[in-house]
């Protein structure tokens, strides 16, 4: 069973990468204190994300012809890592670059390929996820934000979704709406619209979180007026659209990267102190031995998106496996660091670790649940 | 060469040869010798053993397969072990005796040296022979044995790999078993695979029998002078692994799993002698974070990357 995850090994062109994009991180990041370090793909820096864009390192999967660098998911394996372990800040470009590019390419219109995909490439078309809504969490097919087709061909939007990453400092979103039925009919009848948030009707409201950041929000649609052309893919089609998409999401390295700042800082720490008993040795290893086997697994489902594959079933055992590692680090750390008292830890190191000890909740809900992928599993494994 | 011509008659010859009577037989005391023999006549036993020594010159990751179709029938011999000491043995210029070959790295008792006809030890570059005589743990119907004498602490990290893919076999096994398990039993009117509960703790045994599986590979991939690093990753995951898979798979068998004639635990008492077996999972952890904060400027995305 899931014998097609099995090693895999990066190419030679795409290690390659690190070196030079490596400068370009740390150049970006020298002033930035660890605790910010530690919000990585929590932080907006829409320069930066630019600047990414003009060297190369955004679109790497989208093919050349649309402004993209024609290369593929290790490519982009590569320079995740490399923006995650440093923590650099990469909310700017993140949805646009790991989803809606994607999705663009493979169901958008050559119109629609030709107008974002070079953008998004550029690191300035910066995208946001609409799928959530108050009443349509994990029960995501419930949703009730709906558009109506109107006598141009163009659409009608009302409605409202919820938790939005970033949709504050977004040009479009991609929202997930019911274009016909009702409710009832569950997963027929959803569409994926394109909204452009500077559109009149739309209001953004900033929602903000336990530790004080506003990275997500509600967005209200009160009679938004959509060109024809905002459908994405087929009318009706939205629920299979995002379902792919969802593979896109769940399977990268960042679901095992998001305590590795706080990891790295909690080592230098050892050192710094001194402190080397066997308890610490094995905690420090403990966790080192499971990183590498989680970032094994991830590397082994980005082969099967190399392969063209749509790996629901792995991505989701890998995202649940690598969030609980990731929900784990801030527990023992904290653990580690608390079991000594008579050892000074800098103030740094504590804002780090309270800030993902706060924030380490979210990992396992961001992208679907624990439970809901739990159950995607259990059907992988033939018992639904 | 197509894996599957190498894998395929030996996942035949196990199933030909290892029934689960075959290994009760083993375990109770009986005569091991003619299943030895079939291991002996397949020319298996030197896959690892380098070409010019009349092997088949196969890498550890190559045989990684193989050895992991050993734990998945919880094979009561030691043909893993036997295929590495051949390939050292042969390497030292050494002889290689008929029999099966047990690795003893410290002083727990070694997995099947109750078995095996002669011990391992010494290091790779000099191993040392010596005619089996273990001492018998006292656990019902186990076939490791205590042995003294010997100092095979250089051998850890081949053995502790070598037992991580023991490991990933059989949790895979146990896996499927489980599922299928889930499936037929009913109670309240419907499979207890249709529990959302029971689901949850099969999709957790999943992920545990994948990482087994991916430690595993990291250590294979190492070969057969691995590094110490990819030996702590392969055998701390599959340790990690295994308890938990084990747990699972006895919780949702319900009493039956614990039973004697059911199957399941010619496989979990193997994973639990074998997570003990050449260090445990906090052994290695203490092995890697010390070879981790030898470095401690390097962060742990490189350090892994480098393992
Ligand atoms: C940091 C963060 C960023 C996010 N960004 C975005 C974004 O950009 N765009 C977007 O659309 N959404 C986003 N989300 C929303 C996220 O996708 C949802 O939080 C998630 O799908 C769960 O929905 P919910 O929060 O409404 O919880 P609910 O669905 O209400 O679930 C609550 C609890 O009940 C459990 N549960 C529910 N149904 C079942 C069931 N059938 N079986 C077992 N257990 C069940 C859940 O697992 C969970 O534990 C974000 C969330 C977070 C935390």
């Amino acid at each position: 069973m899931f014998d097609t995850l099995s090693l895999s090994a990066l190419p030679p062109e795409d290690e390659a990468l690190r070196p030079a994009l490596r400068a370009l991180i740390a150049e970006a990041i020298a002033d930035l204190p660890v605790h910010r370090r530690a919000r990585s793909w929590q932080g907006f820096d829409a320069a930066f994300s630019r600047k990414l864009g003009q060297a190369g390192y955004l679109g790497l999967s989208l093919p050349k012809e649309y402004g993209g660098v024609g290369r593929g998911p290790f490519t982009r394996f590569v320079v995740v890592e490399e923006l995650l372990s440093a923590g650099a800040p990469v909310a700017g470009h993140w949805i646009a670059d790991r989803q809606s590019g994607p999705l663009i390419r493979h169901y958008g219109t050559e119109e629609q390929r030709q107008f974002y995909l070079p953008r998004i490439s550029r690191g300035e078309a910066l995208f946001c996820i609409g799928m959530s809504e108050p009443g349509s969490g994990s029960d995501l097919a419930s949703v009730r934000s709906r558009a109506d087709r109107q006598a141009d061909g163009g659409w009608l939007l009302n409605g409202q979704k919820i938790w939005t990453t970033n949709a504050m400092h977004s040009d479009y979103m991609i929202a997930l709406v019911r274009t016909s039925g009702t409710g009832a009919d569950r997963q027929s009848g959803l569409s994926q619209l394109i909204v452009d948030l500077k559109l009149p009707g739309i209001t953004i409201r900033p929602i903000i979180d336990l530790t004080g950041d506003a990275h997500f929000a509600e967005v209200f649609f009160d009679n938004v007026r959509l060109a024809p052309d905002a459908l994405i893919g087929e009318e009706g089609q939205g629920w299979k659209q995002v379902t792919a998409e969802l593979a896109f999401e769940r399977s990268g390295p960042e679901r095992i990267y998001s305590s590795v700042v706080l990891i790295d800082a909690w080592v230098r720490h050892l050192d710094a102190v001194g402190r080397k008993d066997s308890a610490t040795l094995r905690l420090v290893g403990s966790l080192t031995a499971q990183l590498a086997v989680l970032r094994e697994m991830s590397l082994a489902v980005t082969a099967r998106l190399v392969a063209g594959e749509s790996p629901v079933v792995e991505a989701s055992l890998m995202k649940d496996l690598g969030t609980g590692f990731e929900q784990a680090v801030p527990q023992l750390i904290g653990d580690d660091l608390a079991s000594h008292p008579d050892e000074a830890v800098d103030a740094e190191l504590y804002r780090t670790l309270l800030y993902v000890t706060h924030i380490a909740p979210s990992f396992s809900l961001r992208g679907g649940t624990r439970e809901i992928l739990r159950g995607i599993i259990a059907r992988g494994l033939g018992l639904r | 060469m197509d894996m599957h011509e190498l894998i395929d008659p030996f996942a035949r010859l196990i199933e030909d040869v290892c029934t689960p009577a075959a290994i009760r037989a083993i375990e109770a005391g009986g005569d091991a010798a003619p299943m030895w023999q079939a291991f002996t006549d397949s020319g298996f036993l030197d896959a690892l053993v380098a070409e010019e020594a009349g092997g088949a010159g196969l890498s550890l990751a190559d045989a990684a397969p193989l050895i992991a179709l050993l734990g998945y029938h919880a094979v009561p011999l030691p043909v893993g072990d036997s295929m590495i000491a051949r390939a050292l043995l042969a390497a030292a210029g050494m002889d290689v005796p008929d029999g099966p070959i047990a690795i003893a790295t410290g002083h727990g008792p070694v997995p099947f040296a109750g078995v095996a006809g002669h011990i391992l030890a010494g290091s790779s570059e000099a191993p040392v022979l010596t005619v089996a005589g273990g001492e018998p743990t006292g656990v019902h119907h186990d076939i490791d044995a205590y042995v003294s004498g010997v100092d095979g602490r250089a051998l850890r990290p081949i053995a502790a790999i070598l037992r991580a893919l023991l490991m990933s076999g059989a949790t895979e096994r146990v896996m499927e078993m489980t599922v299928a398990y889930a499936n037929e039993r009913t109670q309240f009117g419907k499979p207890i695979g249709k529990q959302q509960a029971v689901q949850q703790q099969l999709s957790v045994l999943a992920e545990q029998a994948v990482a087994a599986r991916i430690a595993a590979a990291i250590g294979a991939r190492s070969g057969l002078s691995p590094r110490p690093a990819d030996a702590a990753i392969a055998k701390h995951g599959a340790s990690l692994a295994a308890a938990q898979v084990a747990a699972i798979a006895h919780a949702v068998h319900g009493a039956i799993g614990i039973s004697e004639e059911y199957d399941l635990q010619l496989l979990t008492r193997r994973l639990h002698g074998w997570r003990l077996a050449d260090g445990s999972e906090s052994y290695w952890a203490g092995v890697l974070g010390d070879l981790r904060l030898a470095d401690s400027t390097q962060s742990t995305a490189d350090f892994i990357r480098a393992a």
